[in-house]
């Protein structure tokens, strides 16, 4: 009997061994592939366990957490929310993140390796750092300048320090709030519909998301080229141009919005805009040159992050010489978000060199030191110094007595340029106004701001539609804002 | 000695030494006061863990386990001190880790407060444990009710049947509130019936009846009744649904008949009709074939898009204790749903003490397994030795199963891991399993020590 009460307990040892050789397949060797699956919910737990980062406008959180007690604890919460979602995005619980809430998410929920005290700390003490913060460029009141500037109409802003990049102003409008979308209740899936369904699309973010026909605003790009390459010297020289103008190769008659523009000079083009003068102008440079020089301000790049990505800005590379005439004026395949055209503007306000903009100053751990600060970003020239000089002062020259006007700034310098973009079948569309433009307050050594507003839908007759009737007035506020800060 | 050890040119040559083993009942009590500080360890890592202070019942529940290990202990001071001292240190630890683990996920069920009750079922659970020790003075008395035990292990088998299903088995029977799950009870009466009547007829057994091919048949009229009892038994269990239980009697029967006959044959005829039955239930019921279906698949629920299916959160939570668990208080167990406390309490252990700490509580039931088969191994009559290693043998078969059902090492069967599971009958039953075992063991050691030679 002896033996055979051995042989059961060794049958017992052998059902314990199989117990704990698969306990470790278990927790051991599988666990990483049980962890990833979509169905454990123990990431998002603890993804919600603790409040979020927070996300700074000029030194104020613009973005809270309120805990609710449930499953998954912490939800975003906002202040002035439709104010700042064209920078913050939202925080969803069931919808995931976008912009700064989803490219900051690392250091915002506390997952960011840099967030833990000692490398691998972490994987031993199982803990998760709390969330950090990420202070951003704003500048809270030229935000809230061009939010306000922009109230009842379809369009955006966007505002760069020309000599660093920071982005000073954001703003998309219509916009939303993203607060309802932060639980996982009805309430979050309701708030997702609607806004989903609406047909202003309000989620959209127009500031660098949507791309727009620069129209005449474009022709700072093209003036640049013809400068960089000799195709005009003298800006007081007539140009011999005609108007109407045909395009090379085609019946098509290019015509003006004003008057005088047959054989203008052009200074006297670029204060009156005339589109017959600045397409010769681009066929004149050439292909080539004009997309070197439309890369060099930023465009045909479809890697720019701010840190989140910016829908690339297009100048068409394959042109025959009337695609090139019209896309020498911003028509035809030319394509530019907001930011581009600001980027454009401070190109011409920074002796001519594109600072890559960028919207994160720093983040910090929760305590409030500094994690990590904007890097040197890339530097283009995308065009001569002196060429940059001649083109700020024909840009001052439209605000002080050309389409700009609504723009000037008493005691300021102010350069700008107007546009109006026709887009649409047969250019049937409410025409787009566009102004960019940079401002230099009195007692300062270089501008402070370039600016570039677009607006849609203008609730102006379509004739009257005129980025200097429009669109001026928004970018002369947000740069009374910037300069009357500090 | 040492007196003696001076004079020891003259004295007289020593006496033959009578192997004497240790009585140990020191260390008992160390051990004791070592589980009862380790459960109020638990206790307030979980306050601390979730609250951040230690909870306020801490002192009490220390006390409370504290004065009922030492009730015990001195039960076995008095009547078994010859026992083998890590029993009920055992008992004491599993038992003090199932209350921690079931108050910690009732601060997750607040609408669901199982600790409290199982408090009382635990107490209960100790009383009877002493009833054992005082009452029971030779475990030898037992063999006289062999009939009273099978007859009252059938009626308790049967009584649920007169009781609606709870969840689709039908297993408890309720009174006054307090639901009882007579199969509990019943696996320890089936024990002693089985030792009991293989002990009286193992020659029979072994050495009588036809022989066909290399197995020895014994005679129906020896083989018939405890076949029987067995058929019955577990065919109730299937008619109840409880396939855990009646896989558990299956396996203590052919474990006794093998060791009692020593016919490797009864484990090939266990083993094919195990097979065999299996085959057919889980071809034929829809509950276990469902069961089959989720071992094999314990995600196909996920792709199917219906979400984790309780296997597959157990299986989560396992994975998320990795090698040293959350630590207590900080898993998510809960997210198993329903059972959590009873079928699935492993996940927690599992979850918030990691591979290490399952590893323990894994060590802790082998060695109480392994030192019931000591006991069995040292007594020399074969009531005794049968009755110890079906008591063992229950342990570790119910641990097995219920333990690789929740791991996904085989399919899944509703049971409570002994001593840590939410539920009344099944702590009471465990205490009186290890009171036996202490019995046992005290007589297996007694006979050592030559002052009971029998």
């Amino acid at each position: 009997m002896t033996r055979h009460i051995r042989h059961a307990g060794f049958f017992c040892a052998l059902l314990l061994v199989a117990l704990l050789v698969n306990a470790a397949r278990v927790q051991v060797v599988q666990a990483p592939a049980y962890d990833r699956n979509p169905a454990n919910r123990r990431p998002d737990i603890a993804r919600y366990e603790q409040p979020r980062g927070d996300i700074l406008v000029g030194g104020r959180p613009v973005t809270g957490s309120k805990d609710t007690r449930e499953h998954l604890r912490y939800e975003r919460t906002y202040t002035d929310g439709p104010l700042y979602a064209p920078v913050t995005g939202f925080a969803s619980q069931l919808y995931g993140t976008t912009l700064l809430e989803h490219s900051e998410d690392g250091i915002l929920s506390g997952s960011d390796p840099m967030l833990a005290p000692f490398p691998l700390w972490n994987d031993f003490t199982r803990a998760r750092n709390s969330g950090g913060d990420v202070v951003t460029t704003l500048d809270p009141a030229a935000q809230r300048a061009a939010y306000e500037g922009l109230a009842g109409l379809k369009g955006a802003v966007a505002a760069v320090e020309p000599s660093t990049g920071r982005i000073l102003a954001l703003v998309s409008r219509p916009s939303y709030d993203p607060q309802p979308l932060s639980g996982n209740g009805p309430a979050a899936a309701e708030a997702w519909r609607r806004l989903n369904a609406d047909r202003d699309r309000p989620m959209l973010n127009r500031a660098i998301r949507q791309t727009y026909p620069p129209g005449s605003t474009f022709k700072v790009v093209t003036l640049a080229a013809a400068l960089d390459a000799g195709v005009v010297t003298d800006l007081d020289a007539p140009t011999d141009s005609p108007d109407p103008y045909t395009l090379p190769g085609t019946r098509t008659r290019l015509t003006n919005a004003s008057r005088g523009c047959r054989n203008a000079s052009v200074r006297e083009a670029f204060t009156l805009s005339c589109n017959t003068v600045f397409a010769r102008l681009g066929v004149a440079v050439g292909a080539p040159d004009m997309t070197a020089t439309a890369r060099a301000f930023g465009f045909n790049n479809p890697a720019l992050r701010v840190p989140f990505p910016v829908a690339r800005s297009t100048f068409d590379t394959s042109l025959d010489r009337a695609q090139l005439g019209l896309s020498s004026i911003g028509q035809y395949n030319t394509r530019a978000t907001p930011l581009q055209m600001a980027m454009v503007a401070a190109a011409v306000a920074n002796g001519g060199q594109v600072r890559e903009p960028y919207l994160v100053e720093r983040t910090t751990r929760p305590g409030g030191s500094i994690l990590a600060t904007a890097g040197s970003r890339a530097v283009r020239q995308a065009m001569y110094p002196s060429t940059a000089v001649r083109l700020r002062a024909l840009m001052r020259e439209v605000v002080e007595d050309g389409t700009g006007w609504r723009a000037a700034i008493r005691g300021s310098k102010v350069g700008g340029k107007t546009g109006t973009a026709q887009h649409g079948r047969r250019n049937s569309g409410t025409p787009y106004a566009w102004f960019i433009s940079w401002a230099q307050g009195e007692r300062d050594l270089a501008p402070r701001v370039a600016v570039a507003v677009v607006v849609e839908d203008a609730e102006a007759e379509r004739r009257n539609i005129s980025g200097g009737g429009d669109a001026a007035p928004i970018a002369r506020a947000v740069m009374e804002a910037v300069l009357a800060s500090r | 000695m040492s007196k003696a050890g001076i004079t020891v040119a003259t004295a007289d040559p020593p006496a033959p030494a009578v192997r004497r083993l240790p009585r140990r009942r020191g260390i008992e009590l160390a051990l004791i006061v070592l589980a009862v500080l380790l459960s109020v360890y638990g206790y307030c890592a979980v306050g601390l863990a979730r609250n951040g202070t230690v909870p306020p019942g801490a002192a009490g529940y220390g006390a409370g386990l504290g004065v009922l290990a030492l009730l015990a202990h001195l039960a076995v001071r008095l009547r078994a001190p010859h026992a083998d001292p890590l029993l009920l240190p055992i008992g004491v630890l599993l038992n003090g880790l199932g209350l921690v683990l079931i108050y910690r996920l009732d601060l997750e069920t607040p609408g669901d407060r199982a600790a409290p009750a199982q408090l009382v079922w635990s107490t209960l659970g100790v009383a009877l444990f002493i009833l054992v020790v005082l009452v029971l003075r030779d475990h030898r008395v037992l063999q006289r009710y062999t009939y009273v035990c099978v007859a009252a292990a059938l009626v308790l088998l049967t009584l649920p049947i007169l009781f609606p299903a709870v969840n689709g088995a039908r297993i408890w029977i309720r009174v006054a509130g307090f639901s009882i799950q007579p199969g509990e009870f019943a696996k320890v009466l089936l024990a002693v019936f089985f030792a009991a009547y293989l002990a009286a007829n193992r020659n029979a057994l072994a050495y009588t009846g036809r022989r066909v091919w290399r197995l020895q048949l014994p005679t129906g009229r020896v083989l018939g009744p405890i076949v029987a009892v067995w058929l019955v038994s577990v065919g109730v269990l299937i008619l109840e649904r409880d396939l855990g239980t009646s896989l558990l009697f299956f396996g203590l029967f052919v474990v006794l008949l093998y060791v009692a006959t020593g016919r490797t044959g009864w484990i090939a005829v266990g083993l094919l009709l195990a097979a065999l039955g299996a085959v057919a239930v889980g071809r034929l019921e829809p509950h276990v074939h469902g069961r089959i279906e989720t071992w094999l698949h314990p995600f196909a629920s996920i792709e199917a898009g219906e979400g984790a299916n309780q296997l597959a959160q157990s299986l989560f939570a396992f994975a998320e204790g990795g090698l040293l668990g959350t630590g207590l208080g900080l898993g998510h167990s809960v997210l198993i749903g329903f059972a959590v406390k009873s079928d699935f309490i492993l996940a927690t252990a599992g979850e918030e003490l990691g591979f290490a700490g399952l590893s323990a509580v894994f060590l802790l039931y082998g060695l109480l397994v392994e030192r019931g088969y000591r006991a069995g191994l040292a007594l020399r009559e074969p009531f005794g030795r049968l009755l110890a290693v079906g008591l063992a043998s229950l342990v570790a078969l119910q641990v097995f199963v219920i333990a690789g059902g929740v791991t996904g090492l085989i399919p899944l069967t509703g049971m409570a891991m002994p001593f840590l599971a939410q539920g009344g009958s099944s702590v009471v039953t465990n205490w009186a399993i290890v009171a036996l075992l202490v019995r046992v063991s005290d007589s297996a050691r007694r006979q050592h020590d030559g002052q009971d030679g029998r």
